[in-house]
């Protein structure tokens, strides 16, 4: 398998570094030219008019997309095409901006999933169910629980996630990505569709996994409220094209953002 | 009342994830496996042996294998009835050129001959999905039939194309009764849907699962397509050529390619939508009642002591059955095995309304 395995990153340097990503569709250009990085430790805000290409460039770095120009470095390695379970191998986790959780399989179980790559046991043991398997699902269910405690989700782990209110399941989505104790975590719109209350929580949450499993996050978001006090970084996109980068602030008072929002002609 | 886990703390994450968590179901399991080892064979006679619990048995198997790969795994095939006969014939060529290997030998060697076949016509799945792919399965079918009914090789250059195996021995025991046979086909079956009902709540059951709910979202956390899509081709077809081999031996005793053309792959498809997808006592549970319906609906007016001729009777045998099945879907699409876990949420409140 072609993993990245690539070298220890120190907190600050670039985790991962996007250099004239283009990609087009037929016709459609949906990243012109990008670059842009993501230092380890940091939140990173992708944000942009609707169409801007925002989640395009998330499924560059995923490994959905394969970028006809340009060149991806994570954990210091040139990355050559992937697929996205190797991207998933190289510890970059995410989630999807509809929830694309395992409808029929209980909270719990679709964290347990997330684990599918912590999990070695050969095929005979599990179809016994004893011994090194057994050991290895109670390890892994022992790690889940913490990232169940973590999301307090304890209350809906065997419910059945079809089930669960929106808020709920994005929380378990989160908690899926998180089981993968990835290195990159890339969230598409975790607050689309929350009431108020929601985001706060989910805002905490995000906080959190960044203190506290000192996770990278690079996110897209729509609420300015949440993106200009949750990053530390924030990068713009415009019709496939970066328009500005930097701290909130600048961001915030940088006349090609102004105009892209308010939509002054081009 | 009786069945509620009241009063039952699970203290570690092993318990918790037990195959039977609760007690009661346990116990109910235990006695069950219990009652049809050792009370069964004392009152059972040689019509309910051959025409309902060895059937059963076998095809359970077979459901089972089918719901690993179309209810867990969510790829429809329609290429059980072929797989089936890759079993069979497995095991009649092994038997008949190596007979002295034991026949528990003989049946898993069906098993995994039946589950290289299965993975090389599993390898469409990889580009193609749900309908699309049960018309490969469906052509796997066809090319399997085709196969066994005119490559002379398969069937020992038999003239009339039909295959009879002989004495069957297990440890210097006979296996020619309708009771041997029957103990013999329970504890395969034991053995294998406990080894299933272990590999569906375990990593591969989860790999599988999320394939079927999510491809995309199964990629992105790390599971190869490849390697999931395979593995339940691989082990479903495992299954269903035990189950093939099984029926050949032990429920026909000579048999042609046409016992495993596509009505056997429909009926096991039947089995595990009424049954229910994703669940391993509802291939039980299907299997039981697409067996049984049919016995119990040509009995029905011998009971009622209607005098019909057996013409008119196996009419309106096939027009009810059809008939009772649209309706089943109808009232509860989700199979007997959902009916039976509302049946049990219920209990657990009862007598009480909440």
């Amino acid at each position: 398998m072609r993993a990245p395995s690539g070298r220890d990153i120190a907190a600050g340097e670039a985790l991962l570094a996007v250099e004239n990503v283009s990609l087009a569709f037929g016709g459609v250009k949906a990243i012109s030219d990008v670059s842009f990085d993501i230092r380890r430790g940091e939140i990173r805000a992708i944000i942009g008019p609707n169409g801007a290409g925002k989640t395009s460039l998330l499924n560059v770095i995923n490994g959905f997309y394969q970028p006809q120009r340009g060149r991806i470095t994570f954990k210091g390695r040139p990355r050559s095409a992937m697929r996205p379970y190797e991207a998933a191998l190289g510890g970059i986790a995410r989630t999807f901006q509809n929830v694309a959780l395992f409808k029929g399989m209980t909270a719990l179980d679709n964290i347990m999933a997330g684990r599918a790559l912590k999990m070695r046991r050969g095929f005979f043991w599990q179809l016994l169910w004893i011994g090194p398997a057994l050991a290895e699902e109670i390890e892994q269910r022992r790690r889940v629980e913490e990232i169940i405690d973590f999301l307090k989700i304890q209350h809906v782990r065997k419910i059945q996630v079809g089930k669960l209110p929106y808020g709920l399941q994005k929380r378990v989505e989160l908690g899926r990505a998180l089981a993968m104790e990835p290195d990159l975590l890339l969230l598409d719109e975790p607050m689309a569709g929350m009431n108020l209350e929601e985001k706060e929580d989910m805002s905490r949450f995000i906080l959190d996994v960044n203190a506290y499993y000192g996770t990278t996050i690079a996110l897209i978001e729509h609420d300015m409220g949440v993106v200009m006090d949750l990053s530390d970084r924030v990068l713009v996109l415009d019709h496939g094209v970066k328009i500005a980068d930097g701290v909130p602030a600048e961001v915030q008072s940088n006349q090609a953002v102004i105009d892209a929002y308010l939509g002054l002609s081009h | 009342m009786l069945y509620r886990e009241v009063g039952q703390f699970k203290t570690s994450y092993g318990a918790d994830q037990a195959i039977f968590p609760i007690a009661q179901d346990r116990w109910f399991v235990f006695a069950l496996i219990a009652f049809a080892f050792l009370a069964v064979p004392l009152f059972a006679g040689q019509y309910l042996y051959t025409e309902v619990l060895i059937p059963v048995l076998i095809l359970s198997i077979a459901a089972i294998g089918l719901n690993i790969l179309t209810g867990y795994c969510g790829q429809l095939s329609l290429g059980s009835g072929g797989f089936m006969a890759v079993g069979a014939y497995a095991a009649y060529n092994l038997a008949l050129r190596l007979p002295q290997t034991n026949i528990i030998l003989v049946f898993l060697f069906a098993g995994f001959m039946a589950m290289l076949v299965g993975i090389l016509f599993g390898l469409p799945s990889l580009r193609i999905k749900g309908f699309y792919l049960a018309v490969a399965t469906l052509a796997a079918q066809f090319f399997l039939e085709w196969a066994f009914a005119r490559v002379k090789w398969f069937t020992n250059y038999a003239p009339s194309g039909s295959v009879a195996v002989g004495r069957i021995e297990l440890f210097g025991i006979t296996i020619d009764t309708p009771a041997k046979i029957y103990i013999f086909v329970l504890a395969m079956t034991v053995v294998l849907a406990l080894g299933a009902k272990n590999l569906v709540r375990g990593r591969m059951g989860r790999m599988w699962m999320a394939m079927r709910d999510m491809d995309i979202a199964a990629e992105i956390i790390g599971i190869r397509p490849l390697h999931a899509k395979l593995s339940a081709f691989a082990v479903s077809s495992f299954y269903i050529g035990v189950a093939g081999a099984l029926w050949g031996f032990l429920r026909l005793g000579s048999w042609e390619p046409l016992a495993f053309d596509v009505n056997r792959s429909f009926q096991v498809l039947f089995m595990i939508i009424i049954g229910g997808l994703g669940s391993i006592l509802g291939s039980f549970l299907g299997a039981s009642f697409i067996v049984l319906l049919p016995i119990f609906l040509n009995q029905l007016p011998t009971w009622l002591g209607i005098a019909m001729s057996t013409a008119t009777i196996s009419h309106i045998e096939f027009m009810l059955f059809g008939a009772i099945i649209v309706l089943f879907l109808i009232a509860e699409p989700h199979g007997l095995a959902r009916l039976w876990a509302i049946a049990k949420e219920k209990l657990r409140l009862w007598p009480f309304p909440y």
